[in-house]
C-alpha cells in the first residue's frame, strides 16, 4: 500500500514537468509536420536555422491572425511546394507511396495463405 | 510447383526494388522547387531600411518594369561575392534593384553598403524573416527577377557570371 502511494506520488510529480514529448500547442504540432528545407532530415520544429526560426515566427503569427492549421499548410504548400509537408496528400506523385504498404500486405497475405492454408488441403 | 513459383517471385521483387533504387540514384537529392508556372509576387507590408517608414508592396513594384529583388544580409558571406555582380547590374537602365535586408542589424548593414557601395535603388528590411517566407525564399542570398508583378526567374544562392548574363538577356 505504501509502495502504491509512493508510486502515485511519483506519477503526479512526473506529470508536472513538461519534458515529455507530448505536443503542447498547435504551433508546435504544425512546425513538427513541416520539413526544414535547407537542413534536410530535420523538421522545422527541431531546427535552429534562420529559415526554421522565421517559419516558426510566421506560424505563430498566422495562428494569432486566426488562420487554421489547414490554411497554414495550404499557404506554405503554395509557396514552397508539397515537399515542405511531412504528410503528403494523395496525388499522382504519391500514390505509389500510399499504396505500397497495402500492396505489401496483400502479397504477404497471399504468401501466408499459400504456404499454410492451401498446403493442408 | 512450389519450388518454381518461389524463386520467380523473389526475382520479380528484387528487380522491382532494383529499378526503384536505380531510378532514385539519378534523382538529385537536393530539393529544387518547380518553377514551371510564373507566380505572382506576394503582397506584403514592410519597413523601409533607411527611414523605417511603413509601406505597401504595391507602392514599389510598378507593372511594366523589370525588378531584381535581392535578399541580402551583412552577415552573409556569399552576399559579398555576389555584390560585384549586383553593382554591375545596377548600371542597367531598365532594371531596378530592390534589396531585402534579411535579419540584419542596421549598423552592420549600413557599414556593409558604405564599404562595398550600394547597388540598390530601394531597400526594405525584414527583421524576423517572415517577408522572405512570403516570397518563398530559403535564405540568403536569393534573387527574384520580376516583370509585370510576376516572378520570371528565381536564383537561389549568389548571383554568378552565368546568372548575370542570363538576367541581362532576359531584360533586353
Amino acid at each position: 500500500m505504501r509502495f502504491l502511494k509512493f508510486f502515485i506520488l511519483i506519477l503526479i510529480i512526473l506529470n508536472f514537468n513538461l519534458v515529455h514529448a507530448k505536443t503542447k500547442n498547435l504551433d508546435e504540432k504544425i512546425t513538427k509536420n513541416l520539413r526544414c528545407l535547407i537542413c534536410q532530415g530535420q523538421s522545422v520544429y527541431d531546427s535552429d536555422s534562420e529559415f526554421a526560426i522565421s517559419l516558426k515566427t510566421l506560424v505563430k503569427k498566422k495562428l494569432n491572425e486566426g488562420s487554421s492549421e489547414e490554411e497554414i499548410y495550404n499557404y506554405l504548400k503554395d509557396k514552397y511546394g508539397e515537399w515542405i509537408l511531412y504528410d503528403p496528400g494523395f496525388s499522382k506523385n504519391t500514390y505509389f507511396l500510399w499504396l505500397l504498404p497495402l500492396l505489401m500486405f496483400l502479397i504477404g497475405g497471399a504468401i501466408i495463405l499459400k504456404l499454410f492454408i492451401f498446403k493442408k488441403n | 510447383m512450389k519450388t518454381k513459383i518461389f524463386p520467380f517471385l523473389l526475382i520479380i521483387i528484387i528487380s522491382i526494388i532494383f529499378v526503384i533504387f536505380y531510378k532514385g540514384l539519378q534523382n538529385s537529392n537536393v530539393y529544387q522547387p518547380q518553377m514551371g508556372k510564373q507566380k505572382n509576387i506576394p503582397i506584403f507590408i514592410a519597413k523601409t531600411f533607411e527611414t523605417e517608414e511603413i509601406f505597401k508592396s504595391e507602392d514599389i513594384f510598378e507593372g511594366d518594369k523589370f525588378y531584381l529583388m535581392n535578399i541580402w544580409s551583412s552577415w552573409c558571406v556569399p552576399c559579398k561575392d555576389e555584390h560585384k555582380f549586383l553593382l554591375n547590374l545596377s548600371t542597367q537602365k531598365n532594371l531596378k534593384i530592390v534589396g531585402l535586408n534579411y535579419k540584419d542589424k542596421k549598423n552592420n548593414a549600413t557599414n556593409f553598403l558604405n564599404e562595398l557601395n550600394n547597388p540598390y535603388d530601394f531597400i526594405f528590411s525584414d527583421t524576423d524573416g517572415t517577408i522572405a517566407i512570403e516570397w518563398g525564399a530559403y535564405g540568403v542570398p536569393e534573387s527574384f527577377l520580376l516583370y509585370k508583378n510576376k516572378i520570371i526567374k528565381k536564383i537561389i544562392g549568389p548571383i554568378d557570371q552565368n546568372s548575370l548574363l542570363e538576367i541581362k538577356e532576359l531584360i533586353q
